[in-house]
């Protein structure tokens, strides 16, 4: 395993990539176990007045008749296969019912990830290189109360401004019938998507400005300066690279939150996606569905840490030469 | 290791102070120098007595009917108008924080006590516990607070310990990986190994040199778990998830009256002004030890 210790960039991914499978084993473990721990599920489903010989049938089906380990075994081996199971209340695939909310969800996450991470670096660096300004100093305060709020309490805000209260401009929920995409109404998709927004950028713009502050104050910044560089290119060449390595981890757990924070922005705006799904599905102890979207949020969770430390390394001038 | 409060430093810019470790009474003095700890602590003060003091104070009870659902304030309905059920919304407002600071306080605390314990314990061991300690952490930070939140707490019953225990939970590993980080320049530090030889058990070098050591990141690390825990435990009565379904809580008052938010917006507004507030206060609080502790503050006292 020495290789593994001292192989360059190659064997850095591997690792990670091996540290990131182990999680996901522990992940899929601690998921079945808890789902274990909740009680008989036929039980649950089938309700207090279910015959015996229905149970029966039910646990049959769940495969709960198996060991322990034959359950976990012949889950995680559907999982493998890409085989979800079948949902206990809806009686389909999980895969197909999870399908069209994945998507709704999936579109409303990349478009607050695609808006907020250009939006949060501009103006990180933009306060560091405006230190002690008034620019700085208003975007830092703002930005700090803006990290405080609950994304529920920015949803019911915009909606009081943009939709009920003081202004009637945008629509207060966002329904998404099955036949539609997201894309076939923009305009319901503009409230819960600020909303993820300003719960993710003021984040990462605090972490932009601290981390390029520092950069500009190092040595080899005031080296491109002194060697008579454009200011342009000091910026651009020697000190955004730096300075965005640590935010690259920052965003990834940023993306991550996302995929909870979606939840409780879902609710607001009764937006057809996976967090309103997950809320059905524990309501209606539905295990399959429930164990699917621990796995899927986790999975997404593992996959961005595993990119941003790669990132973090490709795009970090001083530490890929550590490597 | 300065234990004494740092001399009078005149607030022109000038502070020349790298990290000592101070002890975290000096710091939380220090910080108060600056608007945004002020600020933060006002708030967070101002919504804390609103909390505990309100339920004696409030002119109804929670349930009392005051006149007809949504009517505007002035009247039989009060300062702050009636609910959607027709409930005086002062009333409720002021019976509403108690249960989710008393939450968002306990569960913080069990998990900051039970993070920095796995940290220091991770960072001192530097060994395959170190590892196996940190990847388990992991593995609960790969579930987002609210989902672990919202699975627990429909599967096994909204009490009030489930709460707590989920949030707990989900606090405890984030403020490891902060805690081990802080620690581990620490622990390679000579003043360790002085005390190691020396005889010093484990439990006292973790307690006695290690915790004082990283107090300051602590509190930071602290008040934005508190924030956060804060904002999940209202986000969960949001979804109509607490203790007490009916009762007064600022998460279910939103949730309950958002629907008549053009109408009588205070029964919505006025919850949503206090959980703003008070995380808003959280965020400013621990900001401004943050900048404290790091040395880092250039900013005059006065703004």
């Amino acid at each position: 395993m020495t290789w593994l210790r001292h192989g360059g960039i190659a064997a850095f991914i591997v690792r990670r990539l091996l540290l990131g499978v182990l999680v996901l084993i522990l992940v899929s473990i601690l998921v079945f176990a808890a789902t274990q721990a909740l009680g008989d599920p036929a039980r649950a489903i089938l309700g207090r007045n279910a015959t015996p010989a229905s149970l029966d049938a039910l646990r049959t089906q769940l495969h709960l008749d198996q060991s322990l380990l034959g359950q976990y075994l012949t889950w995680a081996g559907g999982l493998l296969h890409g085989d979800l199971g079948s949902s206990l209340a809806a009686q389909e695939p999980v895969s197909k019912l999870l399908g069209a909310r994945l998507l709704n969800s999936s579109v409303l996450v990349l478009i607050a990830a695609v808006v907020s991470i250009p939006l949060s670096i501009a103006l990180g660096s933009w306060a560091a290189l405006r230190r002690e300004k008034a620019f700085d100093t208003v975007t830092s305060n703002l930005m700090l109360v803006l990290a405080a709020l609950p994304e529920f309490v920015v949803a019911v805000l915009l909606v009081i401004l943009f939709a009920t209260t003081v202004l009637h401009v945008l629509p207060a929920i966002s329904p998404i019938s099955v036949e539609q995409r997201p894309w076939d109404v923009p305009k319901e998709l503009i409230l819960p998507a600020a909303t993820l927004v300003i719960a993710v950028a003021p984040y990462v713009a605090r972490i932009m400005r601290a981390s390029m502050v520092e950069v500009l104050e190092s040595d080899y910044v005031e080296m491109a300066r002194l060697k008579g560089l454009p200011e342009r290119t000091v910026l651009i060449r020697h000190a955004l690279p730096n300075a965005i390595g640590p935010v690259f981890q920052v965003i990834a757990i940023n993306l991550a939150y996302l995929a909870g924070g979606v939840v409780v922005v879902e609710y607001v705006f009764n937006y057809s996606g996976i967090g309103s799904a997950l809320q059905d599905a524990v309501l209606n102890h539905d295990l399959p569905v429930v164990q699917a979207l621990a796995m899927l949020i986790a999975g997404v969770y593992v996959l961005l840490n595993l990119l941003a430390d790669v990132a973090t390394i490709l795009v970090t001038p001083r530490l890929r030469t550590r490597l | 290791m300065s234990q004494t409060e740092n001399p009078p430093v005149v607030d022109d810019g000038e502070e020349t102070i790298s990290t000592p470790p101070v002890r975290s009474t000096a710091l939380v003095a220090r910080a108060m120098r600056l608007w945004r700890t002020r600020i933060g602590a006002f708030l967070v003060l101002l919504l804390v007595v609103v909390a505990i003091v309100g339920p004696f104070i409030a002119p109804h009870t929670a349930t009392y009917f005051a006149a007809i659902p949504n009517s505007p304030p002035g009247g039989d309905a009060g300062i702050l108008g009636t609910d959607y059920l027709g409930q005086d919304v002062l009333s409720r407002f002021l019976y509403g924080g108690r249960g989710i600071l008393i939450m968002a306080a306990v569960s913080t605390a069990i998990g900051v006590f039970f993070g920095v314990a796995i940290g220091l314990v991770a960072a001192y061991a530097r060994n395959a516990l170190d590892d196996v300690l940190m990847r388990s952490m992991d593995v609960i930070m790969a579930f987002p607070q609210i989902m672990l939140a919202l699975v627990a707490v429909s599967l096994v019953g909204a009490q009030a310990w489930v709460i707590i225990v989920a949030i707990a939970l989900t606090t405890a590993p984030r403020v490891a990986r902060v805690a081990r980080g802080a620690a581990q320049p620490v622990v390679e530090r000579d003043f360790v190994e002085a005390t190691e030889s020396m005889g010093v058990s484990r439990f006292r070098i973790i307690t006695g040199e290690l915790l004082p050591n990283i107090l300051g990141p602590m509190m930071v690390e602290s008040s934005l778990r508190l924030t956060y825990s804060i904002g999940v435990i209202a986000a969960l009565a949001f979804l109509g998830l607490s203790p007490d379904p009916n009762g007064a809580n600022w998460g279910t008052m939103i949730q309950q009256n958002e629907i008549a938010l053009s109408t009588q917006p205070w029964g919505a507004l006025a919850p949503i002004i206090a959980i703003a507030l008070l995380t808003m206060g959280t965020g400013l609080f621990g900001d401004g030890i943050a900048r404290t502790a790091a040395g880092i503050d250039r900013e005059r006292g006065e703004e």
